[in-house]
């Protein structure tokens, strides 16, 4: 999992199905192809190539515009960096284990060392459900004074300061997850010689000891050109929402536990890996066995939202219209119910005590005789 | 949403297409609109790949910009659409009506009336989804700051020549079409939904297609299969069949398509400038493949906007949507005037007082909207109802009465029966309409009795109910909590609400009954009549005027800077390779 | 906003040593004045939590700047808060003159306000031209043209008041004393105002927010003590909804007794009274269900311990007096989120034979005070949490209108609801994040309660 993958959990966190299937690292797309309902996800190449540049464009001089952009938006009154004053480490090393203890390394002696550094997609890891992932943020920046800043660069433009909430929200949840990771690092980093139990939380604060900042930089396009801009971004909601998310997605093993036996989402691919063979109505139903709740807002975050879609369209729920219609509805949870208590009985009928139905006859009286009065009279005096 | 527009929703399930949501057609549609199709490149929201454009929906213009990372060809794209767009735009600014406008004589200080010109008509443009209405306001901005060779001669990379002017207008348009209930820049997927509910979700209601095959699904084709297919069924090769209402690409289009059709471009054209032999045969065919690559792309989507377009013409126009429209013709007529005289572009961002006058101009066009919807059609006006926003029922009795003044004037009491449950408290006022279109005010004054008396109304929510107040509500609009803020008229359903259905309301006319100690006829209801009261205003007007901008108040930083340029911000800083 | 020196005190208070909670009071406001009256900035911002003495103080403020000579305008948000004002102003002080600026609509005012003699009424400014002190709403004092500036204002319940309000009105005085409550419910617009978010002058943000951002120097005071919250809430309030800026009760544990005159009969109604009595907070819980707004058993259930509360003979003990006194119905309130659901319990009291206490939504019961209140859980029996039910200054409201105890009677299963709720909200670049998250308030409160629960068995 990807920290965009682990940010994107906090999208439905009452997803039983997706939760299960994140957990377990189960390629969601796979499966949905499998299932014949594949996503409409899928990436440009120009898109890839225009952030690609970008970044390359923001890094190119080994860091010294982006630390002076990162101390330009502190607005602390610390000295700026000077001609040659950030640190660049090598974080090359075989393997995603060795790239993080690659990192841990280059951010301890940074810290000591007590000078800008900028780690240019440093690796850092989150257990995720009793497995290790590893992320790779775009950077982080080392302070003089031994706090981090993770930088997030994007490839959407800053107009006039202001920027698609949508795309920031979605920068600084997947920078929150990072930020939790670096915690974790930090706490061990920071650890005093004397081995006082030192935890993400001790460790903040102390001036010289490392700690993560909980503003991260998010840089993207100016306008309409291809110069960089930022600004810093609170990340400390989407922080306690990652870590609820993270406690969370420890209770997969009760899920699991209840799954029936042998259940498993094994595609049962060719030799060469591509074709599944796994009948799609074994895989179905093996995929059925846990609970979905799906929402339309699943299409743009999930890869398996498709199918879960069909089936919740199939069951008549009335989620599949959007989450917003449940309000009033009360204990009714299907269409069918829903029609059924609007017309049903006399629309006068004394009211059967529960408003819900009260109100739903209601609307359909109201909307009937609404319709009636087509084309006639328009207007209502 | 509401729970009649859920109803809708759910009926639409059952019968395998949308429903109405009205029965009349809210907003103003141009006998001759501009369409404007437009795609970006993935991953650049700012730079334009093509776009269909034009008035006849059988001769689109097709524009495209074949290398979007190229600067010329990003101009010349935009110097072409400003060619087909801005005549269109300006054949609307000469036939003009004069209208009589107050205005503040300089001398002495007085209002006195003038004659103005106001635009017999104004261009209404329409784009596919909402994500259209933004690329519209991105152009404009991108657009209204460059500079032409004639402005300043200095200038690196001069614009042509109608491209500042365009975007100073796409840029009007695009903030105008932020007033709720305006019409000079509209998009189809909002117009559809707006009087149709379909059987999927708001979110999925914004793919034109998929909403335009729930609304006029194919004969024998469910809405919820035809819209499955609009939205994703995709050919032999991988390619959606249907491709987005834009302005974003299909990725698979972009790769399987699109990149190496540009690539075999951008090599043509380089051994083009080399004067390599057959290069430039081989350009134009790259070029052409790019063109139908391109249109390929677009015209399904136009071809989806008009079949919207003929969809929405087949309801009948609402009644005071013309006088709404008549706001926009305003509009359109004042920004004609800001450039004939020569005013600089929109800035950048708005100062405080621009800001809190556009957001009260827009809270007033919300609330003067919603109430002309509902007065023009019962369809909106059952969902007021069923708020608890207004009632209709039968007149029950009608008891004469006088006010107490030295002249006294008619304040006849008037019993409704209604099964409506609205929102009432003592002295709460209500509003109608009468035959000839006028106002009347009433004011509630309880629930009757069944010797036909008057009882009292509400427990609660007697004192302190103020009309003036709760412009600025407290709260959080929920609908049913707090849209009339603080202060407002949100009083108690009071005892009545324990009763069944159908219940007797009294109501005190307080006005619409002429000068007069005799009511006029006919403005006074009689025993059986008809009448549907509402809670809201029917004609709610603004706020106060605000200081001028050079008169902003210390707490808002006081005046904007004396100092910025006459001509308005400087454009912005380009690079080498820039996009727009 | 983090005060200088009354949060230190709470916070050395708070680790130990005697805390005087009128001396804290005490400093407070002293300071406030001295600024107000002395200082040489032009405005003065002042935090008030719930029941911390603002009108108190709003009073006290007005009635040394008549003193000093110097002409003042009071700005408030709603015409009850400003017949309030003008009643209170002339309770305190019945010789000063006051003039009420009010609408041309009919009953434009509380005709309490006719008894006072000092009291001048009218629509027209001018009528009340060279009186001591004039009040009117934001939304009255917009219209107001052609003037000299006063010396001086009190902007009230600033925080409720929308940044566009203030604009329009801040040419009128020349300096200003801001006051309110940060936690309550905030301004809303609406239409969309995202194109402004992350201006300083966003109209559509609060009045003091757009103060702070153009004159961050300006002083900025807190009132420490609330006079209202006992000891057994105001922790949880001010730790769930004030984080940053902690307050205290003005009253120890015990000072505040709330006792019955007939034993509990064992029902659910019964016992969650006697847990409230006993520790000020009491969760009467009902079965896990979803449900639609007006919930016919938990509106039931709020009315039946209303009806108890009286039944039982209700009696609360205070600072106020030595002997107990009598919970009656005026000193009762239910709290709701939604119009519908406040209707529903008022025909349900009636249907008890209730009547004479009030049941309100939030946004109404912004300001007021009773001696016990029954609130019906904005998330009780929902199937989702929204960003309105979700909203910190909704159940910060809700959770701080009482002095002696509060009920909660809401349906299991919310904290499950809480953690299934979606998180991706949008971010604005440039827009201050708020302190606390509805999700973590609610989370609290809920926590806290769940110590004082009651099943629901009629």
């Amino acid at each position: 999992m990807d920290a965009r993958a682990l940010a994107a959990l906090a999208a439905n966190p009452g997803c039983r199905r997706r939760a299960l299937l994140d957990g377990a690292g189960v390629d969601k797309g796979a499966l949905a192809r499998a299932l014949g309902a594949p996503a409409n996800f899928g990436q440009s190449q120009f898109a890839h190539q225009r952030g690609n540049s970008f970044e390359a464009r923001v890094k190119a001089d080994g860091g010294a515009d982006l630390v002076r952009l990162l101390h330009e938006r502190l607005r602390d009154g610390s000295e700026a960096p000077g001609p040659g004053a950030v640190a660049t480490p090598d974080l090359s090393a075989p393997g995603p284990q060795g790239r993080t203890a690659r990192t841990a390394l280059a951010l301890r002696e940074a810290t000591e060392a007590g000078r800008w550094a900028l780690l240019d997609h440093p690796m850092v890891s989150l257990d995720v459900a009793g497995s290790p992932a590893f992320l790779e943020p775009d950077a982080v920046v080392v302070h003089p004074d031994g706090s981090w800043t993770v930088v997030e660069i994007k490839s959407f433009p800053m107009v006039d300061g202001s920027a698609d909430p949508a795309k920031v929200g979605a920068a600084a949840r997947q920078s929150a997850v990072y930020t939790l990771a670096l915690e974790r690092v930090a706490a061990m980093v920071g650890e005093p010689p004397e081995g006082a139990g030192a935890t993400a939380d001790t460790a903040r604060g102390a001036p010289g000891r490392a700690r993560v900042r909980h503003q991260v930089l998010l840089v993207c396009p100016k306008d309409f050109s291809n110069l960089p801009t930022a600004e810093m971004i609170d990340v400390r909601k989407q922080l306690a929402v990652t870590r609820r998310q993270l406690d969370r997605l420890t209770r997969i093993e009760e899920i699991a536990a209840a799954l029936p036996e042998g259940t498993t989402f094994d595609l049962r691919l060719t030799d060469d890996g591509r074709t599944p063979t796994r009948p799609v109505e074994e895989l179905t139903a093996a995929v059925d066995a846990v609970e979905a709740a799906y929402a339309p807002e699943c299409l743009s975050t999930c890869e398996l939202a498709a199918h879960c879609r069909a089936r919740s369209r199939a069951a008549g729920l009335v989620e599949a219209l959007g989450r917003g219609v449940r309000g009033e509805l009360g204990g009714l949870t299907t269409v069918a119910a829903v029609l059924t208590a609007a017309t049903d009985g006399p629309a006068d009928a004394s009211p059967t005590g529960d408003p819900a139905v009260d109100a739903l006859r209601r609307a359909a009286a109201l909307r009937a005789e609404a319709l009636a009065s087509r084309p006639g009279a328009v207007s209502c005096r | 949403m509401s729970l009649i527009t859920t109803l809708a929703r759910m009926e639409a399930v059952r019968e395998g297409r949308a429903q109405p949501l009205t029965t009349v057609r809210h907003r103003h549609l141009s006998e001759r609109p501009l369409a404007f199709v437009p795609l970006t490149t993935a991953g650049e929201a700012g730079a334009p790949l093509g776009a269909l454009v034009g008035t006849d929906r059988d001769a689109p213009r097709l524009l495209i910009v074949a290398q979007p990372r190229d600067r010329d060809l990003r101009f010349a794209f935009l110097a072409e659409l400003a060619e087909e767009i801005q005549p269109y735009l300006d054949s609307y600014a000469d036939e003009v009506e004069l209208e009589e406008r107050k205005e503040t004589d300089p001398e002495t200080g007085k209002k006195v009336p003038v004659q103005v010109e106001l635009c017999a008509d104004a261009p209404q443009l329409l784009v596919p989804s909402a994500a259209g209405v933004a690329f519209v306001r991105l152009l404009g901005r991108s657009m209204r700051f460059r500079r032409t060779a004639e402005q300043d001669p200095e200038t690196p990379f001069p614009a042509p020549a109608r491209v500042p002017l365009l975007g100073r207008w796409l840029t009007h348009y695009g903030e105008r079409s932020r007033v709720p209930g305006s019409c000079l820049l509209l998009s189809l997927t909002e117009l559809l939904s707006r009087h149709w509910a379909t059987g999927q979700s708001p979110l999925e209601d914004q793919h034109l297609g998929s909403l335009l095959a729930w609304i006029d699904p194919p004969e024998g084709v469910p809405g919820a299969e035809a819209a499955l297919r609009a939205e994703s069924e995709r050919d032999e090769d991988g390619l959606l069949r249907c491709p987005p209402a834009g302005p974003a690409t299909d990725p698979a289009f972009d790769n399987q398509l699109l990149a190496p059709a540009m690539s075999r471009y951008d090599a043509a054209r380089a051994e083009a400038s080399q004067g390599v032999a057959g290069a430039e045969a081989r350009l134009r065919l790259a070029e052409a493949e790019l063109r139908g690559l391109i249109a390929s792309q677009l015209r399904p989507t136009w071809d989806a906007l008009w079949h919207g377009v003929d969809l929405l013409r087949s309801l009948p126009e609402g009644a005071r949507v013309a006088e709404r429209w008549k706001r926009d013709r305003w509009s359109y007529t004042a920004h004609r005037d800001r450039v004939r005289a020569g005013e600089p572009p929109q800035p950048k961002r708005d100062d405080a007082v621009t800001a809190a006058q556009k957001l009260a101009a827009r809270e007033t066009a919300q609330a003067q909207l919603d109430a002309h919807e509902a007065l023009d059609d019962p369809l909106v006006m059952a969902g007021r109802r069923l708020a608890g926003e207004a009632f209709a029922g039968e007149v029950t009795d009608v008891e004469m009465a006088w006010s107490e003044a030295r002249v006294p004037r008619p304040r006849p009491l008037i019993t409704v029966r209604t099964e409506d449950r609205p929102h009432l408290a003592e002295r709460v006022k209500l509003h109608r309409v009468l035959a000839d279109g006028r106002a009347q005010s009433g004011e509630f004054v309880g629930f009757a009795r069944t010797d036909g008396a008057a009882g009292t109304g509400g427990a609660d929510g007697a004192a302190g109910t103020d009309g003036t107040d709760g412009a600025a509500g407290t709260g959080g609009a929920d609908g049913t909590d707090g849209t009339t803020g603080t202060g407002g008229a949100d009083g108690a359903g009071g005892a009545g609400d324990a009763d069944g259905p159908g219940r007797a309301l009294v109501v005190r006319l307080t006005g619409g009954m002429g000068r007069g100690k005799q009511p006029e006829p006919g403005s006074v209801p009689e025993k059986g009549d008809r009448v549907c009261w509402t809670l809201f205003e029917h004609a709610p007007r603004g706020g106060p005027e605000l200081p001028d901008p050079e008169s902003t108040p210390w707490t808002h930083g006081g005046p904007p800077d004396a100092a910025a340029p006459a001509h308005g911000p400087e454009p912005d800083p380009m690079t080498e390779e820039d996009y727009l | 906003m983090i005060g200088a020196d009354p949060a230190a005190g709470a916070a050395r208070a708070r680790g130990g040593e005697p805390f005087d909670p009128s001396a804290a009071a005490a400093r407070a406001t002293e300071a406030i004045l001295r600024d107000t009256l002395h200082g040489a900035d032009r405005g003065v911002v002042v935090d008030s939590p719930p029941g911390a003495g603002k009108s108190t103080l709003v009073v006290r403020a007005a009635r040394e700047l008549a003193a000093a000579g110097r002409p003042l305008m009071v700005v408030a948000q709603t015409n009850a808060q400003v017949d309030d004002l003008v009643d209170r102003l002339a309770t305190a002080d019945p010789d000063l003159p006051v003039g009420r600026l009010h609408s041309s609509d009919p009953h434009p005012y509380d005709p309490v306000l006719d008894g006072h003699a000092s009291v001048r009424a009218s629509a027209k400014i001018a009528d009340l031209a060279g009186l001591d002190i004039v009040v009117s709403t934001a939304a009255k004092w917009a219209h107001v043209r052609d003037v000299e500036p006063w010396r001086h204002a009190i902007v009230d319940e600033a925080y409720q008041m929308r940044s566009d309000a203030l604009l329009a009105v801040a040419g009128l005085f020349e300096r200003a004393l801001f006051v309110g409550d940060p936690g309550q419910l905030d301004p809303f617009s609406v239409v969309g105002a995202d194109q402004w978010a992350g201006l300083s002058y966003d109209p559509s943000a609060s009045a003091v927010t757009t103060l702070l951002a153009h004159n961050p120097r300006l002083p900025q005071h807190r009132l420490p003590v609330s006079w209202r919250l006992p000891a057994s809430a105001a922790p949880l309030v001010s730790d769930a909804f004030y984080p940053y800026t902690p307050f205290r009760s003005g009253t120890g544990h015990g000072e505040r007794r709330l006792s019955f005159g007939v034993a509990s009969d064992g029902s659910g109604p019964d016992r969650v009274l006697d847990e409230a009595a006993e520790s000020g907070w009491g969760l009467l819980e009902l079965p896990a269900r979803r449900t639609p707004r007006t919930d016919p058993e938990a509106v039931a259930a709020v009315a039946q311990v209303v009806r108890r509360l009286l039944d039982r003979g209700a009696a609360a003990v205070s600072e106020r007096s030595d002997e107990p006194v009598p919970v009656t119905a005026d000193r009762i309130a239910v709290g709701t989120a939604h119009r519908d659901q406040a209707a529903a319990v008022r025909a349900a009291l009636t249907g008890l034979g209730v009547s004479g206490v009030t049941v309100d939504t939030a946004n109404r019961l912004q300001g007021r005070e009773f001696d016990v209140t029954v609130v019906l859980h904005p998330l009780s029996g929902r199937p989702d949490a929204t960003a309105f039910h979700l909203e910190t200054g909704r159940l910060c409201v809700l959770a701080s209108r009482h002095r002696q105890a509060c009920v909660v009677v809401c349906r299991a299963g919310v904290a499950e609801l809480l953690d299934e709720h979606p998180s991706t909200e949008p971010v604005q670049l440039g827009v201050t994040v708020k302190f606390p998250d509805g999700w973590e308030a609610n989370h609290a409160v809920l926590a806290h309660l769940a110590e004082h629960r009651v099943a629901w068995r009629p």
